[in-house]
């Protein structure tokens, strides 16, 4: 626990106890300019937010209270539920292929050999990137006429022409998964590698001694003792791709024909491009309703480290 | 004899099989990086064609980043806001997290506890939800529109990492050497700033990191939160390039604008790689 100033033993003079205030205002001090920038910029938005879903807020002119008529009007927005399903589908998808590269590469990283800090540096590059920067990067990597992808398929003959490939559905949301897989699969496998190290030497080599075949040591060993790190990574790349926006935003424009318009991307064009402020709210609701779901699945799988 | 030769070529296999993997998998990595900087230093005509091979064949050439003065007010005052912002992000993240780590740290106060918690559970909520209310607000404060308003932002949302950060770097300083300087009849300022500071210099360094970091790639609240197009960051112009709001596309002028993008975050990430893991592992050990 935090070390704490324990007030004096002994007979509890004035003295002291005007000393122990002071000692408690000066705490106050030292965390008030932090506590009132949260209760400003965090507590106060999100009770407005709520505040806001119950009414018609246009962005200008009087807002008007329509008690839940936002989140009867949500339950009926296709276009909502279809970036909510193309948003989980994203999550899914992005998650299983980050952690079938990230995986390895944390097993690759793990011992130390020549030239393992440049590899590792290497596979990490690309996270201290911004999102915003890597997607003008890959909007011009896959830019039919002036990026790299298709006229490079061209010319190798694996294509008889060039292909747009963010003209069609199937290739925007793969060259958007691979990017994305490009771009953090080095995050994932730093938070891998700190598991993958905390297990003991020992353990590995008492089980090798009983004969464990490589996979059977992974299978029965790593995995089990690492179900902490691979729960935190999970979770971290599950909330960060179900808030996925930069990527949809540069790259595709949440084309072609709204196909890979995300959550966020949605709330956004509601809020910010139609300016129904109170209806976006509405939908931030919802979707903060189920990051925090996440969220508390989260704790749970952390806590108790038995029963997963 | 044999047998060691043998197991001589088993290991050579192995290593060659280790440096086999490790070269490939550096270079899917690293080529879109260096393929993005690399094209940046063509002349503009050439940049527009595919970039087979790279590298600029027609001579190296510093057109595109001049022809990136020519959007909006020009690229250096994009690049100047976006400094201002990062630094401003930077600066108030440590002294306000120095501060809270501080007293969270080393004082005892009604809901403690509580108050700590409230703070670090904020990342669960996703910033993206209560944009609209922050909108508001800084309307409200007459801060839309400008860079202070979105460094207010910024600094909040880096709060919860950085006062935890903080609050553990001061939990592992021992409290003797402080109560030492108390006795000597210093006060609680000059013994922050004096005596704990140097000791808890490598989180004030891994705070600062993520801060500029988080503040210099940030795209959707600055999209949002600056309207005025002189106001815009460099993500947030080079989007609106990209998006052909300044006309047709130059992707020499864009790459040049990511290459600007990117260096700070390369740099600063290669000198400083041991502060910012540590960021990173202290949030998977805990």
């Amino acid at each position: 626990m935090t070390p704490e100033q324990q007030p004096r033993s002994g007979t509890p003079t004035r003295r002291t106890s005007a000393k122990l205030r002071r000692n408690q205002l000066a705490g106050l001090l030292f965390v008030a300019p932090a506590l009132s920038l949260v209760l400003l910029f965090f507590v106060i938005p999100l009770g407005m937010a709520f505040w806001m879903s119950l009414h018609n807020w246009p962005l200008l002119g009087k807002s008007r209270f329509i008690g839940f008529g936002n989140y009867v009007r949500l339950a009926q927005d296709v276009q909502f539920w279809t970036s909510m399903r193309f948003t989980v589908y994203y999550t899914l998808i992005v998650t299983v292929a980050i952690f079938a590269v990230a995986f390895p590469l944390a097993l690759f990283a793990e011992k130390s050999r020549p030239l393992i800090k440049f590899y590792r540096t290497a596979f990490f590059l690309p996270v201290v990137v911004g999102f915003g920067s890597a997607s003008l990067l890959w909007a011009w990597l896959l830019d039919v006429d002036s990026g790299l992808f298709s006229p490079a398929a061209e010319q190798l003959g694996l294509t008889d022409k060039r292909v747009n490939l963010l003209a069609d559905f199937d290739t925007t949301f793969w060259s958007i998964v691979i990017m994305v897989v490009w771009k953090t699969a080095g995050f994932n496998m730093i938070i891998l590698l700190t598991g993958l190290q905390s297990i003991s030497t020992e353990v590995q080599e008492a089980a090798r001694m009983d004969g464990a075949s490589g996979w059977q040591r992974f299978r029965r060993i790593t995995l089990p003792l690492m179900r902490r790190t691979i729960a935190l990574a999970l979770i971290l790349s599950v909330a960060g791709s179900m808030l996925a926006f930069d990527q949809f935003y540069i790259i595709a424009d949440g084309g072609p024909q709204n196909s890979t318009v995300t959550a966020v991307y949605w709330i956004f064009s509601q809020s910010f491009m139609s300016f129904h402020l109170g209806y976006g709210s509405a939908l931030s609701m919802v979707l903060l309703g189920i990051l925090v779901l996440i969220s508390v699945i989260q704790l749970r799988l952390l806590r108790n480290p038995e029963g997963m | 004899m044999a047998r060691s030769r043998k197991a001589g070529t088993l290991r050579l296999l192995d290593v060659a099989r280790y440096h086999g993997i490790g070269i490939v998998a550096a270079f899917l990595f690293l080529a879109p990086l260096a393929w993005s900087i690399l094209v940046s230093f063509k002349p503009s005509v050439e940049a527009r064609q595919p970039p087979l091979p790279p590298w600029p064949v027609g001579g190296f050439s510093t057109q595109n980043y001049a022809n990136l003065e020519q959007y909006g007010s020009g690229i250096w005052t994009y690049a100047a806001n976006s400094l201002a912002v990062s630094a401003w992000t930077v600066v108030a993240s440590v002294v306000i997290s120095l501060l809270a780590g501080y007293g969270f740290s080393r004082f005892r106060f009604p809901f403690k506890n509580v108050l700590f918690v409230l703070v670090i559970s904020t990342v669960m909520i996703p910033f993206q939800s209560i944009l609209t209310p922050l909108f508001l607000i800084l309307t409200k404060l007459g801060l839309q529109n400008t860079l202070t308003g979105i460094v207010l932002v910024y600094v909040t949302l880096q709060l919860p990492f950085s006062i935890f950060m903080m609050r553990n770097a001061f939990d592992a300083v021992p409290k003797e050497i402080e109560d030492a300087a108390r006795v000597d009849g210093a006060s609680v300022f000059v013994v922050l700033y004096r005596i704990m500071l140097p000791l808890v210099l490598p989180g004030v360094v891994t705070v600062a990191i993520f801060a500029f970091l988080a503040s210099w790639n940030e795209f959707l609240a600055a999209l949002i939160l600056l309207t005025d197009q002189n106001k815009y960051t460099l993500p947030v112009l080079m989007a609106a390039v990209r998006s052909g709001q300044f006309g047709t596309i130059d992707w020499g002028a864009v790459q040049a604008g990511v290459a600007l993008m990117m260096a700070p975050c390369l740099v600063l990430f290669l000198l400083l790689q041991r502060y910012y893991i540590r960021g990173l592992t202290a949030g998977a050990v805990k």
